[in-house]
């Protein structure tokens, strides 16, 4: 489906506040030509999963700095399979230690974009993802 | 609206004409060497953006007035500084912000760090307490004592200033929304602990504007909110009056991607907010501003962060005598707490933190600070080790000892530099508090998101100059290198259940009717107009919780939801 433009849940969940990043990455995955729909605040796993379902997204983008990752996303995860979400690519960023991530990437999150990474880099790796998943037909 | 006032605050160098010996300068030397070889950017700029010239001469005085515009230390406008011997006389306090995991754990870490020659505690409270919710309650999963320490009762307070003599020691507490539960708890410990209201020293947060506009910890919509801080400012009056009942932060506008200007900008104006809501009260301005602080970003760009300290204290000044006609030097003296930039440490290369750290830190002191934290070096993986919080208060230990900076009050006042930086920050924050003047005040510009547009527009704009490497970030855009990963502080979910046991405990041991009728009377309180601090501190001396008391609250107030901006 050439032309179609991906769709991406950028969702804040846990109590913090700190949407810099949040607000960040949806306006730059919204300028590289994606379908962003933020979330807000303070939305707990079964939000997000039934957001992610209403939305039809292909990509859910969870920013987390507040140590509570290794609740949230396994959780998450375990809601999205349920509703039988798995090609859905979740990715996270944030402050995650990197003895942490191993353990995320095996509950099945796509990626762990730590601080420092580039918008470019996160947008890339969106598309070319996508693009493995859903090949252009000849 | 938001692109012309960027033009007319960022990107306007104010006229300036050269003298006749910097014309000839001009003409000769400068332009031999710019044609031989020309400079490495076509212009620099500050890291907010903020346009900088080659050079700073007399010129750039033509309007300025030493006598006017600088004074002399502890004397308006303050620009020097509000004490005339500043640093000689007494060193800023150093007070590293720390809490994490229990009551009992944050008691050891504040033991230490009071062994090691910090000389003020301050507290970092973890997410649950901070909006309100007990460890134990649904929403606290995963978070309870990982951002801080985690206090749901006036029991978890005793424990943790167990065997710290709060009529020694001055304390600071970062809390926001439940400002007045918290405060009360302390309050509560002190008086067990047998110390005089009259002599405790130390500082609430309490600010809850910045919370809309930038930090996002609210619960209860602005009005109440406001009113419950209005009333910790009249209690504080009648009660402590040595303890600051509000810290007026720029710190997490300037850490959401504001520019020092915005920073400050906003900062002073929800100052003013306050003071504005304090003589709705019908307190008198005298009484009540000396108690208000402040609390300052230190940033990387180092002129800029120092130009933003004096112009801050010049600005308060003018203000609370033009506006509020204030007559005590108390009133128009601003005394600020400065933390390092969070937002400037990087996961790569992290020792390199200390560096940033210190610069920032050197920024503060020069600008004439009465009290720092200095970030450790691990803070964009985890909270601090004891290795790495020890570090940060070395620094300003070093800092204060070792460089020399202390020795001579305001070292660069005078500066063409500075004092042009000074005055054009100061020129730049008049014109937003001016546009929220305009507005109706701080209250109505967060309601229709004007300061969080601002300050989203100028994160973004810093993030793509960084991703495009106009901005550059050692070891992040540029000099990157492998490292080995650090050592962090693990925070385990023993923790929760540890405070779900205790809050078991408490609930099963405590006089549960006192603790209805106190919430109940809370209630009904909050209905009226009367001073809540006296209700709360009745429901936290009958050991009911911080959940509890802001569920009380959140039943009569109800709740904020902001409109994303994005």
């Amino acid at each position: 489906m050439p032309g179609k433009k991906i769709r991406v849940l950028v969702a804040k969940p846990g109590l913090d506040g700190h949407d810099r990043g949040a607000k960040i990455i949806a306006r730059a995955l919204r300028d590289a030509g994606m379908e962003v729909i933020y979330t807000g605040l303070r939305q707990t796993p079964e939000m997000i999963a039934s957001a992610a379902v209403q939305e039809d997204v292909d990509v859910i983008g969870l920013s987390i700095l507040s140590g509570a990752h290794n609740t949230i996303c396994p959780q998450l995860m375990k809601l999205l399979h349920d509703k039988g979400m798995d090609d859905v690519t979740v990715l996270v960023g944030g402050i995650i230690p990197g003895a942490d991530i191993p353990a995320l990437k095996q509950s099945g999150i796509a990626e762990v974009f730590l601080p420092g990474t580039s918008t470019q880099d996160i947008i890339a790796f969106i598309n070319e993802r996508h693009a493995k998943q859903h090949p252009a037909k000849a | 609206m938001s692109d012309k006032l960027r033009e007319s605050v960022t990107d306007a160098i104010p006229e300036r004409t050269p003298g006749a010996a910097e014309a000839q300068w001009e003409k000769t030397t400068l332009k031999n060497t710019l044609d031989k070889s020309p400079e490495r950017q076509k212009s620099f700029t500050t890291i907010s953006g903020y346009p900088i010239r080659r050079l700073y001469t007399e010129a750039d005085l033509a309007d300025w007035n030493a006598e006017r515009d600088l004074g002399f230390p502890g004397e308006p406008p303050y620009t020097r500084g509000i004490h005339s011997t500043m640093h000689r006389g007494r060193l800023w306090t150093m007070r590293q912000f720390a809490g994490f995991g229990t009551a009992e754990d944050t008691n050891q870490r504040f033991r230490y760090l009071l062994s090691q020659g910090q000389t003020g505690l301050s507290t970092a409270f973890d997410l649950p307490t901070l909006m309100g919710y007990d460890s134990d309650h649904a929403l606290s999963e995963g978070e309870v004592g990982k951002c801080g320490v985690a206090i749901s009762s006036l029991a978890d307070m005793e424990v943790l200033f167990d065997q710290i003599p709060l009529a020694n020691v001055t304390t600071s507490m970062t809390i926001n929304s439940p400002a007045a539960v918290i405060w009360a708890m302390y309050l509560a410990v002190a008086e067990k602990q047998g110390a005089d209201w009259k002599k405790l020293s130390g500082t609430l947060q309490n600010d809850i504007l910045k919370e809309y506009i930038a930090q996002k910890e609210y619960i209860y919509p602005p009005e109440p909110s406001m009113r419950l801080v209005i009333d910790t400012f009249e209690f504080g009056v009648k009660h402590t009056p040595k303890f600051n009942p509000i810290s007026i932060s720029g710190y997490h506008i300037r850490e959401a991607g504001s520019t020092a200007i915005q920073e400050l900008a906003f900062t002073l104006r929800d100052g003013l907010e306050y003071v504005e809501w304090g003589l709705r009260r019908g307190m008198d301005v005298d009484e009540f501003v000396p108690q208000l602080s402040f609390f300052f970003n230190a940033h990387s760009d180092f002129f800029e962060e120092i130009a933003k300290y004096r112009a801050a204290r010049r600005i308060w000044h003018k203000a609370m005598v033009q506006r509020y006609k204030a007559k005590s030097p108390r009133t128009w003296a601003l005394r600020f707490h400065t933390q390092t930039a969070g937002c400037s440490l990087t996961a790569q290369q992290p020792y390199n933190n200390v560096v940033r750290t210190a610069i920032q830190a050197l920024a503060a002191v020069l600008g004439g600070t009465q009290s720092l934290h200095t970030n450790s070096l691990d803070e964009a993986w985890a909270l601090p080790t004891e290795f790495a919080a020890t570090l940060a208060l070395r620094t300003q230990q070093i800092i204060a000892h070792e460089t020399g900076v202390t020795n001579t009050v305001d070292p660069l006042g005078g500066s063409y530099f500075v004092e042009s930086l000074t005055n054009e920050v100061e020129r730049g924050a008049w014109d937003y508090i001016e546009r929220i003047d305009a507005m109706g005040g701080m209250v109505a510009a967060i309601e229709r998101s004007y300061p969080q547009r601002e300050i989203a527009e100028a994160s973004y704009r810093y993030q793509m100059e960084v991703d495009r490497r106009e901005k550059i970030i050692v070891g992040v855009n540029d000099y990157v290198s492998e490292e080995r990963p650090l050592d962090i502080l693990q925070i385990d979910e023993t923790v929760a259940k540890r405070q779900a046991a205790r809050l078991s405990r408490l609930r099963a041991e405590r006089s549960q009717e006192a603790v209805t009728r106190s919430l109940n009377d809370l209630r009904s309180a909050a209905k009226g107009t009367a001073n809540l601090m006296p209700f709360i501190y009745e429901s936290v001396k009958s050991y009911a919780t911080l959940g509890e008391i802001c569920e009380a609250l959140r039943d009569v107030f109800g709740t904020y939801e902001e409109v994303a901006i994005t």
